[in-house]
Formats: C-alpha cells, structure tokens, sequence
C-alpha cells in the first residue's frame, strides 16, 4: 500500500476515538442530570465538578483526533 | 496531499519572525508568536490595573471584572481544598489568565494562539509540575513519595502499584500540556477547514448557493470554541490546584 493511502486510512481510524469521547461527556452530563432531577438544592453546589469532569473525559478524545491530525498534515 | 492547493489549515500555526534577534549565537527572534504573547500580558495587565484603579465601592464595569476574576480564581482554590491556599493564589491567577486571554484572543480572525504550540504549552505544564514537586520535597521531605503508596492498598500488591502510581503521576505533565494544545490546534484547524469550504462553494458556481451553510457551521464553531476556551483555561488552573494539594497532602 502507498503511504499516502496507508496514512489517510490511519487518520480515520484514528479519529474514532472521538465518538468514544462523545460517549463519555454524555455518561457524565447524564449522571448530573439523574443526581440533579433527584436533588435539585444540592446539584448547584457539583455544577463545576460536572465541567471539570467533560474536560478530562473530552481531553482523551481529543488525543484521538491529534493522532489523526499529525497523520494528515504533519507526517510526510 | 492532494488538497495542499485548495486549503491549507496548518499555515495559520506557522511562526513567521518579525525582528531577528541573535544575541551571543541564540535564537531569540522576535517573532509573531512572542508578539501576541506580549499582547496577551499587556490585555491581563491592563484588565487588572485598570480595574483596579477607580476603588469604588459599588464598582462599575471593568472593576466588576477584575473582580469577577479574583472571586473565580479564589473559589476555584478554595474547592480544591489546599490547608495554605491563598499562598499559590498569584500562581495560578497568573496561569488562568494568561491561558484564558490567549485562548480568547486567538479566536480573533487573523490573530495566532498562543497555546496552540505545544512548546508553550509544554513549557507551562513543566512549570507546574516543578513547581509541585520542588514544593511537594520542601513540604514533606521524602514523605512526598507517600504519594505513589495510596492508602489502604495490601503489602502484596504493592510492587505492582507503586509503578503504575509512579507512571501516572509522570504522565500528569504530558496529559496537561497536550489537552490544551489539542483543544486549540483542532478548534481552529476545523475553523479554517470551515471558512475553506466557504470559499470553495462560492468558486463553485451553482453550489454558490450552499454557501451559507458551512458559515453557520463556522459561527456554532466559533461560539463553541469560545467555551471550550474558557473550559480549557478553567480546567488547567484547577487541575494545578489538584496537582499541589497531592504534593502538600501526598497519600489520599
């Protein structure tokens, strides 16, 4: 195989690992709903832990997508 | 690549230098990185000296502003639950600022951000983790290294654990410095891939009329970029809190 083809076949597999991201951030966010639904008074005080949460979740899958963009524009 | 012609999204991140410098054989370039990072001090320092000036005790805008920033970046110590908090207070007031201003700032059209480099970004994630183990060691001494033995773990298991302890915590710098970076570099190539596909509908002739479409998909881009911005910033700042209250605390 070519490693132009080889390379842009490797890019979007890598960025699969995105979906898995978008899984996560809606585990959490839903976890908060379902707390917050049952304990709305409390759930104010746990908002920013719910943003701290998506941001490490959404970070992995953001690696996902950094692999994906140094194959197509940073590898030669 | 065969697209190389038709949008090129890495250029924006080029470092094009504006006055060369080489004092004593070192590279110090002035460059269109080191000029918007001078940008971004001199918007944190104006916001805060500005706004901090006119002392009033019902404050009107900027002053609501700076304080604003204060109140944010002190609540955010306060949760993280270090016993001498305010101490790292200018630390990580500094961090989130300068972050946060150079996120937003990078937002601007024909502007460069300056943490979509992994070389500033690296260089601020290092910062922090020599500054939390230096402060971890004069802290604790050698307890620091209770860090790596959690609490509660059976005396068999802890050949296994205090490596995989020992690799986490060195990967915490990597994890730091790449989420940021990340987050900005995809935010703005996907921009740029936005605005490519603007221009080439509108070259397109009949297609001219879906134009409109992938503008709407920049401006719900652009708003989004502006909270992950904001996230971003905010989620560094707290996780230099968590990583110091682990150094003055080691051992949960």
């Amino acid at each position: 195989m070519e490693p132009a083809a080889a390379r842009l076949i490797g890019a979007g597999l890598a960025a699969i690992g995105t979906g898995a991201a978008a899984i996560g951030v809606g585990i959490i966010f839903g976890q908060f709903l379902l707390g917050a639904l049952r304990n709305p008074t409390a759930s104010d005080g746990q908002f920013g832990r719910v943003f701290i949460g998506v941001a490490l979740a959404e970070g992995l899958g953001i690696f996902a997508l950094l692999i994906a963009i140094l194959l197509l524009f940073v590898v030669k | 690549m065969a697209e190389e012609n038709a949008m090129d999204p890495i250029h924006q991140f080029a470092i094009q230098p504006i006055v060369s410098l080489h004092p004593f054989g070192i590279d110090a370039t002035f460059s269109n990185a080191s000029l918007f990072m001078v940008i971004v001090v001199s918007a944190v320092a104006a916001l805060m000296l500005i706004g901090t000036g006119p002392r009033a005790l019902v404050p009107g805008r900027l002053q609501s502003v700076a304080e604003m920033a204060y109140e944010f970046v002190k609540s955010t110590l306060h949760m993280a639950d270090l016993h001498d908090g305010m101490r790292f207070f200018p630390f990580v007031f500094t961090l989130f600022l300068f972050v946060l201003f150079s996120n937003l700032i990078g937002l601007i059209p024909y502007t460069f951000t300056v943490t979509s480099q992994i070389v500033v970004t690296g260089a601020l994630a290092l910062l922090v983790i020599g500054i939390v183990i230096v402060y971890g060691l004069l802290h604790n001494g050698l307890g620091f290294l209770k860090l790596f033995v959690p609490s509660g773990v059976p005396a068999v298991l802890l050949p296994f654990i205090v490596p995989i302890e020992f690799i986490s915590f060195l990967s915490r710098p990597v994890s730091l410095s790449v989420r940021l970076f990340a987050n900005m570099l995809a935010g703005h190539i996907t921009l740029k891939v936005m605005g490519g596909f603007v221009v080439s509908l509108l070259g397109a002739g009949v297609f001219a009329v879906l134009a409109p479409l992938p503008f709407a998909m920049a401006v719900i881009l652009t708003a989004f970029e502006l909270l992950v911005a904001v996230l971003q910033a905010y989620v560094f700042a707290i996780l230099t809190c968590v990583y110091l209250r682990d150094a003055i605390h080691p051992g949960h």
